[in-house]
């Protein structure tokens, strides 16, 4: 064999190189290039002639302190986790307890199968189905209302409706990936740790408490903080429920997402949306480790 | 609790449950085969059922294209992830070079800024280089997935490195032992990373409703919310138009909804 001039690991070293020579170009310049870019825009006064882009410093970012949209939309958004989130959780660990205690196979996968397909399902068509659905006049949702005797609703563009409207609607969507990781976590505890506690005289509400939530605690943690990574990103369901009346009456339904979009491409101010865009990834950043540190808690057994 | 009484407690709350679940894509699809003189006669089945909405949507705007369109965008994206994502997830687990860890958490590190910090520059860029409403700038931000490389990282490391020098001593090259062994081992994982990935763009709205300048250019997702944006109140046309890009989709889970699935809980569990 003819012997390589190469030692073993330089070859190992150039081959790994060559392997991640586009990806690493890409990372850089899509990913961690672009970044740094938004900090940079968001000191400048933005004009599609890149010699006349002013350099403005931080008053973008003194801007955003006066700007009441900002806070309507900062408001909002963390109106939109704080509800979305729990709501979601609960409801998830809820049909995923019922579905550990269907016996029969075939038929939970049926219902999983079900709960899951919304998760799915385009966003921008389930928003249009919903929002025919929830309208005022002819809205089904307000014929089955009226059917029982209650007020028919303007969901959408009422003001104190719209926001948890559009929250309910995301929930529906997102439920079934919830459902899905919890039945898995719930089928991942053996049966023994329940066995053992009950033969100790345990009772179903100790064994929820002390055995099922303890060792659901790695997925809780997960679905909370990819939960409230997308609930604080919200865009697409809030654009397409009131589609002519972005952001909701006065403004309720208004994300930071969403602001960002009509600040950018609505009115061009790019280096002021950019300095949104950094705030957003601040607050993101921020909530995460929060959560992570809070949430997460060993548990051994 | 009697055991039976339970049983029919469970199977009650969870039928209610589907009923809400179902109900939406029902209530779609008998909108859909409405006219509109009885989208607001308050019957819930449609007395005189019509494909007409059908035809309508079809024929009358670019559907058929921009279902086109995301086909491209979403089969391009996924072919590119899974060839990437795997061969920096195996270089990441079985290579051994300098510098391995810090291009590990420079990668990882890319997951935490939003997608909304990054379409700005991305659109910048796409104006300098006359990239705005193309196919290469609707799709080149998502061709590697960083969640994806991570992913394919922790399969790769589970895989035993007897078997890939087995390879070596076959011969093969360092790619050809990548390709050739190592690849057609983590099927499962490049099956959920694959149909989330096509999902995903399947699904994506705001980079391409910001890059897209054209009707020709509109993927589903964009086509569909400005369609029905100027439809007004024409809700059994816009229904339509949901019900066909949902009812593909709907079908393809259906189809594959326990790979699916177990796709959800390998990346939720290992990811």
């Amino acid at each position: 064999m003819k012997r390589s001039r190469l030692s073993l690991a330089t070859r190992e070293a150039l081959w790994a190189y060559a392997f991640l020579l586009i990806p690493l170009a890409f990372f850089l310049f899509i990913r961690i290039w672009p970044a740094f870019q938004a900090l940079w825009l968001s000191l400048y006064d933005w004009n599609a002639d890149p010699a006349k882009r002013a350099f403005v410093g931080l008053e973008h970012y003194a801007q955003m302190a006066q700007d009441p949209l900002i806070a309507r939309s900062l408001r909002n958004t963390l109106l939109y986790t704080l509800i979305g989130v729990p709501a979601q959780l609960v409801l998830g660990l809820g049909i995923a307890l019922l579905l550990n205690a269907v016996t029969r196979e075939r038929l939970r996968d049926v219902f999983r199968a079900i709960y899951f397909a919304p998760y799915v399902t385009p966003a921008v068509a389930v928003a249009w189905v919903f929002s025919w659905m929830l309208s005022a006049n002819f809205g089904v949702v307000n014929e089955m209302l009226r059917a029982v005797g209650l007020p028919a609703q303007d969901f959408l563009r009422n003001p104190s409706l719209a926001l948890p409207t559009v929250t309910a609607v995301v929930v529906w969507q997102n439920l079934g990936f919830q459902v899905v990781l919890f039945l898995a976590g719930l089928q991942n505890i053996p049966r023994d740790y329940y066995e053992a506690a009950r033969i100790d005289g345990a009772d179903g509400r100790q064994l929820f408490r002390h055995i099922t939530l303890p060792l659901l605690n790695p997925v809780m943690v997960f679905s909370a903080v990819i939960g409230t990574i997308a609930f604080l990103q919200l865009f697409t369901q809030v654009v397409n429920l009131s589609f002519t009346d972005q952001g909701g009456p006065l403004h309720s339904t208004l994300t930071v997402a969403l602001y960002i979009y009509q600040v950018a491409f609505g009115r061009f101010d790019l280096g002021y949306a950019a300095a949104i865009t950094v705030l957003l990834f601040a607050i993101i950043l921020l909530i995460t480790l929060v959560q992570l540190r809070l949430l997460s808690r060993r548990v051994e057994y | 609790m009697n055991k039976r009484l339970s049983s029919f407690f469970v199977y009650t709350l969870l039928t209610l449950g589907a009923l809400a679940m179902v109900f939406p894509f029902v209530w779609m699809v008998l909108t859909s085969l409405k006219s509109f003189q009885e989208l607001f006669d308050l019957r819930w089945l449609p007395q005189e059922p019509t494909l007409e909405n059908y035809r309508e949507v079809l024929f009358g705007t670019q559907f058929p294209r921009w279902f086109l369109n995301s086909l491209v965008v979403a089969g391009v994206t996924t072919v590119s992830v899974l060839f990437f994502d795997s061969l920096v997830g195996y270089t990441l687990a079985k290579l051994r070079f300098p510098g391995k860890n810090l291009i590990f958490v420079l990668i990882l590190a890319t997951l935490m800024v939003p997608t909304e910090m990054l379409i700005i520059p991305w659109y910048v860029m796409s104006v300098d280089y006359g990239w705005v409403n193309t196919f290469w700038g609707i799709l080149f931000p998502g061709l590697i997935s960083a969640f994806g490389v991570f992913l394919m990282r922790q399969f790769f490391e589970s895989l035993p490195s007897d078997l890939l020098d087995a390879g070596r001593i076959d011969g093969l090259s360092e790619f050809g032992v990548f390709w050739r062994v190592a690849f057609p081992l983590v099927r499962p994982a490049l099956a959920a990373l694959g149909i989330f990935t096509f999902l995903g763009n399947w699904n994506a709205f705001l980079w391409p409703l910001v890059i897209i300048q054209t009707p020709e250019m509109r993927t589903l997702p964009v086509g569909v919310a400005l369609f029905s944006g100027e439809a007004g109140t024409a809700w059994h046309l816009i229904m339509a138009a949901s019900s066909l890009a949902v009812i593909p989709v709907l079908i393809v889970f259906f189809i594959f909804q326990r790979q699916i699935i177990e796709g959800v809980v390998l990346t939720g569990v290992k990811g």
